[in-house]
């Protein structure tokens, strides 16, 4: 919502406050001021660095040198025909200006104006923006020839004043424009861009906000009998009103105004509706959406004898019905587009069919044209739902939907209306036809929430008094009242300070008006501290009593206030807005610790991910939605979490397989030298309109060379299976996981058949790794090296911990001896150390594979296998027999088992 | 003796002019190895009367021992020249770059995630992860989202295929908040009165989703990281004490911190916490969009609403929540300008943490 503070003024006396300390003051009570526009009041003089509370724009008019002037004469330029020149008076000389402006141009020698044209002139050596530039830059006039004739001024249009883009013509200005008083002063104006969240739906207008601020700053509305235009009157009898639903419908207000002339809307009205953003369109249009801004009630203006040309009755008047849209019904808005409607639509009707789209926008057949007479203008309340999800059904965002979409209080519709008609009668010389056709079977229950000091004590920390509380609330037109006066025994909370009157619990509690108290806690800014601190008259904290219950009536302009606990909770927002959330102190938490219990699997994949960067991996994160072609490339999955409303059809699924999304990154990274990447997150796995399992997953990627280029080191060997495997080694023993073993991997189709494993803890199988199946890795575009990828399930590697158990540091020196064995190629080399180990028994404490050995002299289909043996006992030094003994039993079952033979 | 006299000068004399190792040991051979002159004066004592052999004998070990000590020193002095020598010849570019060893690397959102939750798990937040993917329930309506209330709009979702779920849509969670309810309902689930369960004080961190293109600015996806403080005595003074706490420890001892009313569905009342720019101190620059604040955090005491969903009964309990994001926050540390850096993947950027 942009707030001109021209416009605030109607309403609040704001002396003695810059635009800063109003965005402030907003700001810190819920409605963020999220940028300044200057269009002429005096700006603060910011430098470039310098820092700026709030986002600021615009341009201040020179008090000097941009006044309120009027055009005399326009008298034709000597050597341009496109150009005028203007016998122009300032209020105190006559100045002769140059200008190209067409909408003074029809004036152009036809002497002396009967009436002159006021415009905003700009002298010379004032800056404003240069209207023909493109965007806003700044200009400062000076003298110059144009055409033979002398120029030093201008005649402003819009853009040049930075109040629009506007540049067609010059402004002109209202009749009654004072000549020669500075234009800052006539027009000028600073435009707050207030965030309206939604709890705050009833500042959607200058009236919301100007309520709002007069709140925190403490101050009174100005003039509030303006803010309140009621019809007395009887009800009108030019048109009757039939509600079907109230729910969708609460309330339908009718208003007519007869003869009515359509041009232009005073200048004064065009502009402040262009600084709030509105397109200045006839008197009728504008009034509308002049009283929609002023008040928060959106109103729709019908030709009335376009409807009374509908009437199929006897009476002659309109019958206008509203009703829930029947499924496929067609109706043809106000922008020409025709419409298929679905019953979430609400329909304003007649005896023949659809007129308008309610709350979001006209039929084009009852539309105000040039050649309207008669009006007849609706305030409604209509249902926020159905407003909301219509206005985005057809994509309709207006300022109307707007607001209606968050709820406008049934309330404002009369007077919503009976301003509209003021203003049209005041624009357009219509006559207001006596009364209003009014229905309101549905009047909202304002809530009535009871809340104690005790409350306020109990949630927001602070000690306010009864008095105090309805002090604030009543700044905000709560109607507050002390529900059971109960003589207070007890010690104040307050600091005895506060209180040298002893009873004074008594005497608050018969105080019947609040007014008094609030009166006390008005001074801007302060005020909330005041609240807190001992300067405060003891008798307005007169009672303390914690239990003291007031009940607080909800005024009739707000929607956002519920019942019961959620009303109390409303309450006491307003309670602390008031009081200012900046003044509540800040204090530890009081309540009991819960008790300590962490988070393991929180913890455990904290340390994966320390055990992985030690190792020399760059954790990644992916994106979670990908494509069912992307993750194809590695696996083809049955089925995917599949994404309604993708973004692209490049992220409609989320991803099953955790590699493909580590692979994908490898692939953007396929020119680095060497690549070690890790990624751990959830995968999801579908159930059919139920929630999706969500296992998190640990993938490694390597690929390149072992390591980086050095000056020195040309031509590093690239990374293979034994690389990788060395690292799950490292990780898993990092991990303290025992009894990990590994063997070749059959499930796994996008490995390398003959380079893949799997890898168990116990019989618990956590993960497989390998290279990639060329066939695979064809399909990313990665460099020639083997790509290695591994993949963990967390939960197994998780449950697969084991207890951890301290081997005694050897006290006894070991016996070192290598062996080599010759066995079939088919025989594992992990059963060969399984065999030496079960066969050492606590012995051997290693047993080191140093060489793997082929050659003819061995034989084809054979290996040899040399290990580093180191023999030791816990419990003395082992001789060289023992030693020897120890082998030949090892050997000897190598013999047996795998038919090894001892390689001398 | 005389012969003694001279074996003892020339070797001495020979020895002058040995410098290197090789000739040392050569020396060493020649005379005071086994078969050297003075040897053979040993090996000659039996030989001598014995009258002549004590002073032949004495005399011999005389200079046995001034030979061996002499060989000593040369020794050293050789030993000391070639480290001479070998200090001054390996001299190394010492600015020639090191070799390359593996550089492993935390994404940058785990490296901020870890200091918001290890600060946090010190002030009494442990740890509590949920799914990601949500019923509306969990993610709208128990958070006090109605169906169809224009709050939702402020959060736009991803949602998933399904059919026939009505007004209770599966969605990808557009805040972490679900958790809150999954969080309360367990601790209800546990407690041995269910009309009295435990107060709750936890960290939620996760992966959340919105609908929103993806610029510079905005993206599809982001971490967040919650705090829930519920029980019998919480205040919102106690909200801005925490906070204030946390901002401390976050960007330091002397950060300032203040408080505006804001508005959020699932508490009441609702605040923005800005902390002063630590960049600039709170003079204005680039970072702070020259405000010199940082919009860092919301915040707000839990909704009546929000505990009744979790089972917590809100007339006796109150609670406090908050909300930030850790890019967010990384971006504004490390000055990062556009936010599709944290899921590109480009080692090139995430080898700079
Ligand atoms: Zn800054």
């Amino acid at each position: 919502m942009k707030l001109p503070l021209s416009w605030l003024k109607d309403y609040l006396d704001i002396t003695g406050l810059s635009p800063e300390d109003i965005a402030r003051k907003l700001t810190f009570g819920g409605l963020e001021v999220e940028e300044i526009k200057y269009a002429g009041w005096t700006m603060p003089a910011y430098g470039k660095d310098d820092r700026r509370e709030f986002k600021t724009e615009g341009i201040a008019w020179d008090r000097e040198r941009i006044v309120v002037a009027e055009i005399r004469e326009v008298k034709p330029h000597p050597n341009a025909d496109r150009l005028t020149l203007c016998d122009l008076f300032d209020g105190t000389q006559e100045q002769v200006v140059l200008t190209g402006a067409p909408n003074i141009f029809h004036l152009k020698g036809t002497g002396k104006l009967p009436k002159p044209i006021k415009v905003a002139y700009a002298k010379e050596g004032a800056t404003i923006y240069d209207g023909h530039a493109d965007g806003l830059v700044l200009t400062t006039l000076k003298r110059a020839k144009i055409r033979g004739v002398e120029s030093y001024s201008m005649v402003c249009s819009e853009k040049e004043l930075g109040i629009s883009e506007e540049h067609e013509g010059i402004i002109l200005l209202d009749e009654d424009a004072p000549v020669g008083t500075p234009l800052a002063d006539y027009m000028g104006d600073a435009v707050l861009e207030v965030k309206i969240n939604p709890n705050m739906a009833r500042c959607a207008s200058v009236l919301g906000i100007a309520r709002e601020l007069a709140a925190l700053l403490g101050r009174e509305l100005r003039d509030k009998s303006t803010h309140v235009y009621t019809y007395t009157g009887t009800q009108g009898d030019f048109a009757t009103l039939e509600i079907t639903d109230p729910t969708l419908n609460p309330r339908f207000v009718l208003g007519l105004i007869r003869d009515v002339e359509i041009k232009q809307s005073p200048y004064w009205v065009q502009r402040r509706l262009k600084m709030v953003g509105a397109r200045p369109i006839n008197n009728i249009v504008d009034a509308t959406n002049y009283a929609m801004f002023e008040l928060g009630e959106p109103l729709h203006a019908f030709d009335y004898d376009v409807l009374v040309g509908r009437v199929t009755n006897s009476t002659h008047k309109p019958k206008i019905l509203t009703r829930a849209a029947k499924d496929g019904e067609k109706l043809t808005t106000l922008d020409g587009v025709e419409r298929t409607l679905t019953p979430m639509n609400v329909l304003v009707c007649d005896e023949k069919g659809a007129l308008s789209l309610a709350g979001v926008m006209g039929g084009a057949e009852s539309e105000v044209t040039d050649k309207t007479k008669n009006i007849l203008l609706e305030g409604a309340a209509w249902n926020f739902i159905n407003v909301r999800r219509t206005a985005r059904q057809h994509n309709l965002q207006s300022e109307a939907s707007f607001r209606f979409s968050r709820g406008v209080h049934p309330a404002m519709a009369d007077k919503g209306v009976s301003l509209g008609l003021k203003l049209i009668s005041e624009w357009s010389g219509g006559t207001v036809a006596p009364g209003l056709v009014d229905s309101y079977p549905l009047p909202p229950k304002d809530p009535t929430v009871e809340v104690t000091p005790r409350d306020v004590k109990r949630v927001l920390g602070i000690d306010l008094t009864a008095q105090q509380i309805i002090a604030l609330l009543e700044r905000v037109e709560f109607k507050c009242e002390i529900q059971e006066p109960i003589l207070d025994t007890r010690k104040p909370i307050l600091d005895i300070r506060y209180s040298n009157n002893e009873s004074s619990n008594i005497e608050s509690s018969n105080i019947a008006s609040p007014n008094i108290e609030s009166s006390n806690i008005a001074s801007p800014n302060i005020e909330s501290s005041n609240i807190a601190s001992p300067n405060i008259e003891s008798s307005n904290i007169a009672s303390s009593n914690p239990e003291s219950r007031i009940s607080v009536t909800t005024p009739p302009y707000r929607l956002d206030i519920g019942e019961g606990v959620v009303g109390l909770a409303d309450i006491l927002e307003e309670i602390a807005r008031l009081y200012g959330i900046e003044n509540i102190p800040a204090t530890n938490i009081a309540d009991a610790l819960p008790p300590q219990i962490g988070n393991p699997i929180h913890e455990w994949e904290e340390r994966l991910r320390d055990l992985l960067i030690s190792l020399g991996f760059i954790e990644i994160v992916s994106y979670r939605m990908t494509s069912v072609e992307k993750e194809s490339r590695l696996a083809r999955f049955d089925d995917h979490v599949v994404i309604a409303n993708p973004i692209t059809p490049e992220r409609n699924v989320l991803r099953r397989s955790l590699l493909a999304s580590v692979l994908e990154a490898a692939e953007k990274n396929a020119r680095a030298e060497s690549l070690s990447l890790f990624e751990i997150g959830a995968v999801f796995l579908p159930h059919k309109n139920e929630l999706p399992d969500e296992p998190r997953k640990l993938a490694i990627v390597m690929t390149g060379r072992r390591a980086a280029t050095a000056w020195d080191v040309k031509d590093s060997p690239v990374l293979d299976f034994f690389d990788m495997k060395g690292r799950i080694e490292l990780l898993l023993a990092g991990l303290q996981l025992a009894d990990v073993s590994y063997a070749p991997a059959d499930s796994a189709a996008h490995l390398h058949p003959g380079k893949a494993a799997e890898i168990k803890v116990g019989d618990k199988m956590i993960g497989q790794f390998g290279e990639l199946h060329p066939l695979v890795k064809e399909r990313y575009e990665l460099g020639a090296s083997p790509v290695l990828a591994a993949e963990f399930d967390l939960a197994a590697l998780t449950s697969a911990q084991s207890g951890f158990s301290l081997a005694p540091v050897p006290e006894f020196p070991p016996v070192y001896e290598d062996i080599a064995v010759i066995v079939d190629e088919s025989v594992a080399a992990a059963r060969v150390e399984s065999l030496i180990r079960q066969t050492g028994g606590r012995s051997v404490t290693d047993a080191r594979l140093f060489d793997v050995y082929r050659d003819e002299k061995i034989g084809a289909g054979k290996k040899s296998l040399a290990y580093a043996l180191t023999y030791q006992s816990p419990e003395k030094t082992l001789t060289d027999a023992e030693a020897a003994a120890i082998r030949n039993k090892i050997v000897k079952r190598l013999e047996q088992e795998v038919k090894a033979k001892l390689r001398s | 003796m005389n012969q003694l006299n001279d074996i003892e000068t020339s070797a001495l004399q020979a020895l002058e002019s040995v410098t290197d190792e090789d000739a040392l040991q050569a020396w060493k051979t020649a005379h005071i190895g086994r078969s050297s002159p003075l040897m053979q004066v040993f090996a000659g004592l039996g030989k001598l009367s014995k009258e002549e052999k004590p002073a032949v004998g004495q005399a011999a070990n005389r200079v046995k021992l001034a030979l061996e000590s002499a060989f000593e020193a040369r020794a050293q002095i050789i030993k000391d020249a070639a480290l001479a020598k070998s200090l001054e010849e390996e001299q190394l570019d010492v600015t020639l770059p090191g070799r390359p060893a593996p550089r492993g690397r935390l994404h940058p959102s785990t490296v901020q995630l870890r200091r918001m939750l290890d600060i946090l798990a010190e002030m009494g937040f442990q740890v509590y992860t949920s799914r990601e993917v949500e019923t509306d329930e969990f993610n709208f309506q128990f958070l006090n989202f109605p169906l169809h209330h224009p709050a939702r709009e402020m959060q736009d979702s991803f949602y998933v295929e399904t059919e026939g779920r009505g007004d209770n849509p599966i969605l990808l969670r557009t805040h972490t908040s679900p958790g809150q309810i999954r969080a309360m309902r367990d601790a209800v689930a546990a407690a041995p009165d269910p009309a009295n369960p435990p107060p709750i004080r936890i960290a939620l961190p996760g992966m959340c989703y919105r609908y929103e293109q993806i610029t510079a600015r905005s993206e599809i996806q982001f971490n967040q990281v919650e705090g829930l403080a519920v029980g019998t005595n919480i205040t919102f003074a106690d909200l801005k004490g925490t906070l204030t706490d946390f901002a401390r420890r976050m960007f330091g001892q002397g950060a300032r911190v203040r408080f505006r009313a804001d508005h959020f569905p699932f508490t009441e009342p609702s605040a923005e916490m800005d902390v002063e720019c630590f960049v600039c101190g709170g003079k204005g620059c680039s970072v702070c969009k020259r405000s010199g604040w940082l919009e860092i955090l919301g915040c707000g005491m839990v909704h009546p609403n929000v505990l009744m969903s979790g089972g917590y009964d809100p007339k006796r309990y109150t609670g406090f929540a908050f909300g930030m994001g850790p890019e967010r926050q990384a971006m504004l540390r490390y000055r990062i300008e556009d936010i599709r850096y944290f899921w590109g993947n480009d080692v090139r950027f995430l080898e700079q943490f």
